[in-house]
């Protein structure tokens, strides 16, 4: 009997001591200061609306924080009705749909109370008492306040109910055990409300809060540990996320945002694109467009000062350097790939020219980019397979899908070449590869 | 706002929005049709201008981009001696049958060939291969090109 | 002469060409700051339709055909000048008004350019107006110097009486000649006489396409003219619901939205805007009945309707008797939808008064567009005038009128005259589309030749809705056209068709229309055939030719020209087509390399064409050069597919093209002959796929019996 204690204590204390080490910090424990609970910080007001909205309506108020969580983008199926869900997350043990909220009362969220909001936005608990995959970030959410969220259901309930029903998961056992998820949770989902750091500056204090309540830039861009939580030792050092690499935002200097300049941050989350660092896409092309680009300018601001402060990471899979411009001639620099530079004289030379500098416009201008520059070409071969669309304020820019009609072959040679020729170091893709990220993309 | 462009050596004035992609103006604004409307997204050469002599397609050239740049369309190519060459050469190879994205082309290689003289098939591969002939005209464009680059017309 | 005033009350607008010939299109707006231009064949030596000659001795061709790339303005201008004895720096050309009476073509009634036949259906009516007017000429001058007729002759626009060494130039005699009686079966020349024919005469109207002179239909510009954008039910068949035009309207230089049932349109000051405009229009579209069509439905109900039997076509000797013996072979080949996409996108300029309607577009339908446009605008067809305009590449898109009925619907909506401009996704999202077609084919070898031949064609009958008094006893005589007209000596033989129409997509001819199935479908059973019968694929075709000549002829020298039999390295094959297309007759043989992961290297073409009298034998070339390109992009990359009723495909990114980096080289052979003109803008489109196919089966092993090629069967190691 004693053994059988003796052996349970040593396991709980195993298993505390493993979740220990796999929860690891949680996102804001690299700033280490003094945390306060919000109603005494006195220094600023790091929640809510920036000022000129203040006196704005609750659901004026929502629409901004909707925007800055960026609900849209995972609530809607592309040319669907917008918050209808439908989305497909494909992960590698089956396709998770997002789900309907439009206050539609059958298929959506119209039956909502306040409580079971909150509870499903920062508890991931559903209105039926089911839980939420955490394929919805309300591990950040929880940082959110009760009255940011509130203002997000105000505005989510002023839209025109949608009746549309979001397709059955398709989980594979364990996973489409949903009461598991209640575990998880207890883990990884410390119910905490947003604590401001009085050692930071306010600014830092409302970057934070957008950065990791909001904007949940973590999400993406930090590393996933064994228990499919983010692993904050590591904190935006980059990850493979749906297929696309979210490259390292943290402060190192080689493959971070180190050597950014404000401008170059401001620039390139207001608009999608920094000079010599190239443009939004994917993933980040969407936030850019759905989210940040909303922004109110002090709001940017704030989060590249939060930016600013996260330790450097360093990523090892990336060049210390990017590349320079190539040769203009397509007969000097690497020219290795016959069937990649084929595709790409065809199908490419024409708007990003033969020396990664594009002859009709700057956002085409592959020369300086992580994509080009990344030995794996995620982002390379992803973006060619889906294309991108972006809305600027000087109008749509847009490259088209080739994964249609190019081959899982033709589409890894070209990154080969475009990665060899325009990056530091070549990839060496294959056709199995671009298969699998054709796989991973979600929609 | 006016917008200030030098076309052919001549300077045009006239409002745009900034965002107006460069074929768009010349077809529609300012009445030069010579330069043609393929596709829209840059994979079909049809609408090639030449931007400070290099080879750009213009559907997706936004109009702010080349104010202070010197332009050249298909109307005004034959007055550059690469361009000219070409002209006849192609005349010579009867290369045209539509004749459609034959602007294009012409552009195409009055380009390669003022920045290569005495191209090869590779380089033909290169600098054309962005241009789409739905007529098939392919084999006589590179007979053409090494025309004008051989001198051998008439 | 209604045609003819209706032409000359016209103003023309004309260039100066280089060469010194002149091309005139009617374009009198685009030219309103230009000198107006005098018709200058008002009241001069007009014998017929076709031949306006002033006392300049200018000289004017009406083109009752028209010129989308193929070189009819030439040759047709050649075999009126032949025959005319013309001077041929003199000649100029005009499109023809339309008008069936006048300018019908012979083989449909209509005014129509297609089916490779503009130099097999006016060879003779032509030949003939030009002897007639030469004869008109040579009576002027004859009674003129009060000599015999028989005693003159005409040469490079003049008449001469050699005896007494008096000469008249054509400018001279026009009026006279005017004043003549033609004469009545005159007699054409004999082609050892020929003069034009047969020289590759330089193309009258390339000259203004290398310097961005020549007017295509997206051209037209007229004082007021706006332009729009039109967006049609991305479903077949749906409607237009609900439309939101709020931001649109917002968008600077939009003037106007227009709704009609299937489609809506933004008009704005140019392109841009009108573009623009459209993306910024929330539309709702009452999708219908069709939006839950997919190409699999589509494939599964053409399979289907091919297992059953099929309207007899041809059936000669017992084929149930020659199936039951011997040694079976049986087949299906399928082909899939294919868009046009032509170079020039979809456009037509409209403008709508209370009772006129004007039209600037290129077309293949002349007449039709203007019958067409007459009845969308209500207003009886003598209201409607059609301006012709240089097409940049029909390929079968601008036999149907669609787009200008569009155009007249929008254009009724507002008075200014506008230009309808498709976007490419329109373009190949909207278009009538080659169908799919089965091709079913059972066969039997005995002795080491084909001893029985049972072909049927499953597909859409695409001439029961575009011509439906050719569409008779339910056979689309095009569907089945080189089935039933197999080059081959096949002793029990047997064509059916079954009528299959694709649901909810429209389709329409393509570049090489019905024989593009047939050809395929022969040639690769051939391929097939002769390797079940241990035989190389020419030496088993040769042995079925021998009642066809010029077959044999042909496919003997493409054999010789293509090194046909020499020693190639592994993955690399040859394979042959020949095929009877369009009353020419050609032998093809390509050269292809698979590499290890399936990817097609095209190294080399050659073909041999015997196509009659070649008017123009360069032309011949090019045509087959190019046709053979556009089957080629076809069977490596063509293919539409439908998801949700709608197409998926929307420009050259997903609806991929061959390039120049791709071509090979292409070695063209015109046998002389002196038979009767055949076909010859289609025929390299039908040689190319099965060419191709039959290369990679030789190369790989692999038997590919759908197209577009699927490079994944084709890696090492794999067999289909």
């Amino acid at each position: 009997m004693r053994i059988l204690a003796r052996l349970v204590v040593i396991a709980i204390v195993a298993v505390a001591l493993g979740v220990f080490i796999i929860r690891g910090p949680g996102p804001l424990d690299f700033a280490g200061g003094t945390k306060v609970a919000l109603a005494d910080y006195r220094a600023g007001k790091p929640t809510g609306v920036p000022a000129k909205l203040e006196t704005a309506s609750l659901v004026e108020r929502g629409e901004y924080l909707a925007k800055a969580a960026d609900c849209m983008v995972c609530h809607t199926k592309p040319g669907e009705k917008e918050y209808a869900g439908g989305l497909a997350f494909k992960l590698p043990f089956g396709t998770l749909y997002s789900t309907n909220i439009t206050p539609d009362k059958d298929t959506g969220i119209g039956n909502y109370s306040d409580q079971d909001f909150l509870n499903a936005v920062q508890h991931g608990k559903r209105r039926d008492g089911a839980r939420l995959y955490p394929a919805m970030p309300y591990t950040s959410y929880p940082l959110m306040t009760d009255e940011d969220v509130l203002a997000v259901k105000a505005y989510l309930f002023s839209l025109p109910a949608v009746r549309v029903k979001a397709p059955e998961n398709t989980l594979s056992f364990p996973f489409n055990q949903r009461w598991a998820m209640t575990f998880w949770s207890a883990v990884f989902n410390p119910d905490t409300r947003f604590a401001p750091d009085t050692s930071k500056s306010p600014e830092w204090n409302r970057g934070a809060y957008l950065a990791e309540a909001l904007a949940h830039c973590g999400e993406c861009h930090t590393p996933r540990n064994l228990g499919f939580a983010l692993d904050n030792r590591k904190k935006f050092a980059g990850a493979i996320t749906a297929g696309w690499h979210a490259f390292n935002i943290s402060s190192d200097k080689a493959t971070g945002l180190g050597n950014w300049s404000d401008a170059d941050l401001i620039a390139y989350l207001s608009l999608g694109h920094a000079a010599g660092h190239g443009s939004a896409s994917g993933p980040m092309g969407e936030a850019v467009d759905h989210s940040f680009s909303q922004f109110a300018p002090e709001d940017i601001r704030s989060i590249v000062a939060y930016l600013r402060s996260v330790p450097a990471q360093p990523s090892p899979d990336l060049p210390a350097t990017t590349a320079p411009v190539a040769p203009a001639s397509h007969k000097e620099g690497i020219t290795a790939d016959a069937r990649g530079k084929k595709v790409f004289a065809s199908a490419c030379a024409s708007c990003h020219g033969w020396s990664g500098e594009s002859p009709v416009s700057p956002m085409a201008t592959l020369t300086g980019t992580w994509a080009v520059n990344d030995p794996a070409a995620t982002n390379v071969a992803q973006i060619v397979i889906s294309g991108t669309k972006r809305h600027t304020p000087d109008g749509a820019l847009s490259m088209p899908a080739f994964g249609h009609a190019y081959s899982d072959d033709e589409i890894a040679a070209v990154a080969n070449y475009v990665t060899a020729r325009f990056g530091a170091k070549g990839s060496k893709l294959t056709a199995k590869d671009v298969a699998e990220l054709r796989e991973q993309t979600a929609e | 706002m006016a917008t200030k462009l030098t076309i052919n050596g001549e300077t045009k004035s006239f409002d745009a929005p900034p965002d107006m992609p460069l074929l768009w103006v010349l077809r529609d604004i300012l009445g030069m049709t010579g330069t043609k409307f393929g596709c829209g997204i840059a994979q079909c050469g049809a609408c090639t201008v030449h931007v400070d002599g290099k080879a750009v397609r213009s559907c997706v050239l936004p109009v702010s981009a080349v104010e202070n740049r010197a332009i050249t369309t298909i109307e005004h190519i034959g007055s550059t001696p690469a361009g000219s060459k070409v002209q006849k050469a192609w005349l010579e190879a009867e290369v045209i049958q539509c004749g459609y994205c034959q602007s294009g082309q012409i552009m195409s290689a009055a380009a390669l060939l003022a920045s290569t003289p005495k191209p090869d098939d590779a380089d033909i591969d290169a600098a054309m291969a962005g241009n789409i002939c739905r007529c098939g005209t392919y084999v006589r464009i590179r007979e053409a090109i090494k025309l004008a680059a051989n001198g051998r017309q008439s | 002469m209604n045609a003819h005033h209706d032409v000359s009350r016209r103003a023309l607008l004309t260039g100066g060409l280089a060469t010194g010939f002149l091309l005139a299109f009617h374009l009198p707006l685009r030219a309103a700051n230009e000198p107006e231009q005098k018709d200058v064949t008002d009241g001069k030596f007009a014998p017929n339709a076709f031949i306006r000659i002033d006392e300049t001795g200018r000289t004017v061709l009406m083109m009752p055909q028209v010129e989308m790339g193929q070189g009819t303005y030439t040759s047709i201008s050649a075999v009126l000048a032949e025959e005319l004895d013309a001077d041929w720096s003199k000649v100029e050309v005009q499109h023809a008004p339309p008008n069936d009476k006048l300018y019908g073509n012979p083989t449909f009634g209509l005014q129509v350019t297609g089916n490779s036949n503009s130099i097999r259906a006016w060879w003779t009516p032509l030949r003939k107006a030009g002897a007639t007017a030469r004869a008109m000429l040579v009576q002027a001058a004859s009674s003129q110097w009060g000599v015999e007729p028989s005693s003159c002759k005409a040469s490079k626009g003049e008449v001469a009486h050699e005896a007494s060494g008096r000469k008249l130039g054509y400018g001279e005699l026009a009026h006279a000649a005017q004043g003549q009686t033609p004469p009545k079966d005159v007699a054409v020349k004999d082609p050892k006489d020929f003069v034009l024919i047969g020289q590759p005469l330089k193309r009258l109207d390339t000259p203004d396409k290398v310097n961005g002179k020549a007017l295509y239909g997206i051209d037209a510009i007229l004082p007021d003219m706006k332009i729009a954008a039109i967006a049609n039910c991305p479903v077949f068949g749906g409607k237009v619901g609900k439309v939101d035009d709020s931001a649109a309207m917002r968008v600077t230089g939009v003037r106007k939205v227009v709704v009609l049932d299937d489609a809506v349109a933004v008009i704005g000051d140019h392109m841009w805007a009108a573009k623009k405009g459209l993306e910024a229009l929330k539309i709702a579209w009452n999708e219908g009945p069709n939006a839950a069509i997919t190409t699999k439905d589509i494939w599964q109900n053409l399979r289907e309707a091919s297992a059953k039997a099929g309207v007899v076509a041809k059936s000669t000797g017992d084929i149930a008797k020659a199936l039951a013996s011997g040694d079976r072979f049986e087949a299906a080949y399928e082909l899939p939808f294919l868009a046009h996409a032509s170079m020039e996108p979809v456009n037509a300029t409209v403008r709508v008064t209370k009772d006129s309607c004007e039209i600037w577009t290129g077309t293949q339908i002349m007449t039709r567009v203007q019958s067409e446009a007459a009845k969308a605008a209500g207003l009886p067809v003598d209201k409607v005038i059609v301006n012709q305009h240089l097409l940049g590449g029909g390929f079968g898109r601008k036999l149907e009128p669609d787009m200008v009925v569009a155009a007249v619907r929008i254009a009724k909506q507002v008075d200014y005259p506008v230009k309808v401009i498709w976007t490419r996704e329109e373009d190949i999202q909207h278009d009538v589309y080659r169908p799919v077609y089965r091709d079913q084919i059972t066969a039997s070898l005995a002795d080491g030749k084909v001893s029985g031949w049972k072909y049927k064609v499953a597909g859409s009958a695409v001439l029961a809705r575009w011509l439906p008094p050719a569409f008779q006893k339910g056979i689309d005589i095009d569907a089945i056209d080189a089935a039933v007209d197999a080059p081959y000596d096949f002793a029990n033989f047997h064509v059916e068709y079954v009528r299959a129409e694709p649901l909810s997509v429209p389709t329409g001819f393509w570049r090489g229309v019905g024989p593009n199935n047939n050809v395929f479908a022969v040639e690769c059973a051939m391929d097939e055939l002769a390797r079940k019968a241990g035989k190389d694929p020419i030496e088993f075709r040769r042995a079925m030719l021998t009642k066809n000549p010029r077959m044999l002829a042909v496919l003997n020298q493409v054999a010789e020209k293509s090194g046909w039999g020499e020693k190639l390295p592994p993955r690399v094959g040859r394979g042959v087509c020949v095929q009877p297309s369009f009353a020419s007759f050609i032998a093809t043989v390509v050269e292809a390399e698979i590499d290890d992961i399936g990817e097609i290297v095209l190294r080399r073409v050659t073909s041999v064409v015997d196509t009659g009298i070649a008017v123009n034998p360069d032309t011949v070339k090019a045509q087959i050069e190019g046709g053979l390109i556009f089957g080629l992009t076809a069977a490596l990359y063509g293919e539409i597919t439908i998801d949700k009723g709608r197409v998926q495909q929307s420009n050259f990114h997903d609806y991929r093209m061959m390039r120049i980096n791709e071509t090979p080289k292409i070695d063209v052979t015109v046998v002389k002959s002196g038979e009767a003109p055949g076909g010859i803008g289609e025929a390299g489109v039908n040689a190319g796929p099965p060419a191709l196919r039959n290369a990679i089966l030789a190369a790989s092993g692999v038997a590919l019996r759908r197209l577009p090629i699927d490079r994944t069967l084709l890696a090492v190691g794999k067999k289909a």
